[in-house]
């Protein structure tokens, strides 16, 4: 299969690109910080783009996204301060308990829409980060050091950073294939078409409820598998993985890189951390500036920078 | 009636004081193009909705092809074969008009739990949906976003979707809702098409289509069926004249 030299195409090759050589860039300049810097967003991209999938596919605003990140975090950290450091149990678990809370709150909230169904979500993360604040074992409101990070029997080693880097990396592309050809497939049509008109979905036959739920725990599950990545990027959990702020920059970047395209995530995620470091050696108060910056792309770009950059939808 | 499709027996719905169905009872036989006409307000819509499964009935009984449908949710019913087309447009404005129709022909194609072909690249998707966009003249703007398509082509494309879930029955309700005269007339022609060959239920407020198409009509007046029978006994009938078509035939006069 071909792939046609679309402008699309080339900013999407062109940010993997850059993606792909930043190790290398990083070795050259001695710069082990910014190995670290694009880990985080690589990292931070996956959770972007697996809620990009509820909300701008499927239309489901979820404000509580960050708790998956929480979830496949606190899985990863207390089963390695229980002894148990093989990846190979640690990341499935991440996952499935992701899997799990996804359908209990999915089960609920998708019953409501609008406003009620961003408030449930936001109540079901918040009940989350309330628990982990309980969890007195896992260091509580404080958090945890993770001293041994997920061990895969010598297949490959993430305290090496460059390795632990190219993995990520090597998710965040297969998540973003992997979402693309599930928006593309019939299930992907059956939930974009209950975004555009979910009342129109019922009538021509679609019982729409059961394919908005499976779609929501898939974005859970990769969102969790994001949780765990992250737990052993920093070494360490705390329930600040999941405040509801963090759930708000995953938003922030889906909107941001341009929802309802698959990669739009990647450049939103991508956009917002750098700025937010650059920002932050000039004053301390980059929200000032980052706020203003967001407001204009809402008002003048709907397509993100994805569209600005390449203009239309669609992709 | 022994080859009856649809059965509606005593259906009654009151929306607080309000009497939108008043105990309608009414059966349409397999193949008969069914109008129902009414002025607004007659509760035509509710009617309507009722039969899809939007709105449940306070009383009474719905049966599709014997079974009774009464309780069963609106997916349910489209998929043994009771289609709707709506009076306010309801089509997914951001998709091609081929991509509208081909999520109607996909949602009777079996489960959608398929999670990596090309849903766009699937023939037995795309061609049964070109097919449906032909009978209704849209054949040349299947690639269209439909944001971009007229209102009358909305229409059209209404009934495309419709005929793409391969219904048994349809429900039209005001198909030709503020068309032109040029535009109604293609879409009578669409419907005298499918007139014979599928059971249809219409709702109309354009007279001359109404008398041109239907086999029999069943007059609604604030919930209630005033008459109901053959065009020319309703042309006759002096009850409806006085409630209806002779207020009608003065507007226009």
């Amino acid at each position: 299969m071909s792939v046609p030299l679309t402008p699309r195409n080339a900013l999407v090759a062109g940010v993997i690109g850059i993606l792909a050589l930043v190790p290398i860039y990083a070795a050259a300049g001695g710069n082990t910080f910014m190995i670290s810097l694009f880990t985080r967003i690589v990292i931070l991209a996956i959770a972007a783009v697996s809620l990009n999938l509820i909300m701008g596919f499927g239309g489901m605003v979820s404000f509580g996204h960050a708790a998956y990140l929480g979830i496949g975090g606190y899985a990863v950290g207390i089963l390695a301060k229980e002894g148990v450091n093989s990846g190979f149990l640690q990341w499935p678990l991440a996952v499935a308990a992701s899997a799990l809370f996804a359908v209990t709150v999915g089960a609920l909230s998708l019953r409501t829409r609008g406003v009620y169904f961003i408030m449930i979500t936001l109540a079901f993360a918040q009940m989350v980060y309330y628990v982990a604040i309980g969890l007195d074992r896992y260091g509580g409101d404080d958090g945890m050091t993770i001293y041994k990070r997920s061990q895969f029997g010598g297949v490959i080693d993430l305290s090496n950073k460059t390795a632990f880097y190219y993995l990520c990396l090597a998710l965040l592309l297969a998540a973003i294939y992997l979402v693309w050809r599930l928006v593309h497939s019939r299930f992907g049509m059956v939930i974009q078409g209950a975004r555009s008109n979910e009342r129109r979905m019922r009538a021509i036959g679609f019982p729409t409820y059961r394919y908005k739920l499976l779609c929501f725990v898939f974005a859970g599950m990769l969102c969790g598998l994001a949780g765990a990545l992250l737990a052993n990027h920093t070494d360490f959990i705390s329930p600040a993985l999941m405040h509801w702020t963090r759930s708000g920059d995953l938003i922030v970047m889906a909107v941001l890189g341009g929802m309802g395209t698959v990669f739009g995530p990647v450049i939103g995620a991508l956009a917002l951390l750098v700025l937010e470091e650059a920002l932050s050696g000039i004053t301390q108060y980059s929200q000032i500036i980052l706020g203003p910056l967001f407001l204009l792309v809402v008002l003048f770009a709907r397509g993100g920078i994805d569209g600005l950059l390449v203009g239309g939808r669609h992709g | 009636m022994a080859d009856a499709l649809l059965e509606i027996e005593g259906v009654s719905k009151r929306f607080g004081g309000v009497i939108a169905s008043d105990a309608i009872s009414l059966t349409v036989p397999k193949g008969e193009l069914h109008a129902v006409i009414g002025p607004n307000g007659a509760g035509k819509t509710t009617l309507i909705a009722q039969l899809a499964g939007e709105i449940t009935p306070n009383a009474g009984r719905i049966r599709f092809d014997g079974l009774d449908v009464t309780a069963l949710p609106v997916d349910r019913r489209s998929q043994l074969g009771l289609a709707r087309s709506f009076q306010i447009t309801s089509l997914f404005l951001d998709f091609t008009a081929l991509d509208n129709v081909a999520l109607a022909v996909q949602a009777h194609a079996g489960h959608s739990f398929r999670f990596w072909r090309n849903a766009r690249r699937e023939p037995q998707l795309r061609d049964p949906a070109r097919a449906a966009l032909a009978r209704v003249g849209l054949a040349g703007r299947a690639d269209v976003i439909v944001s971009k398509l007229s209102h009358g082509e909305h229409r059209q494309l209404e009934i495309a979707m419709a005929l793409a879930t391969s219904p048994r029955m349809l429900l039209l309700d005001e198909p030709t809702a503020g068309m032109g005269p040029e535009e109604s007339a293609r879409m009578v022609k669409t419907l005298r098409e499918l007139k014979g060959e599928l059971t249809i239920l219409l709702i109309e407020h354009d007279m001359e289509a109404v008398f041109a198409l239907a086999d029999r009509i069943t007059v609604l007046v604030y919930g209630r069926i005033i008459a109901s029978g053959a065009p020319e006994a309703i042309r006759a009938n002096a009850e409806v004249r006085e409630a209806y078509l002779g207020e009608q035939e003065a507007a226009h006069g």
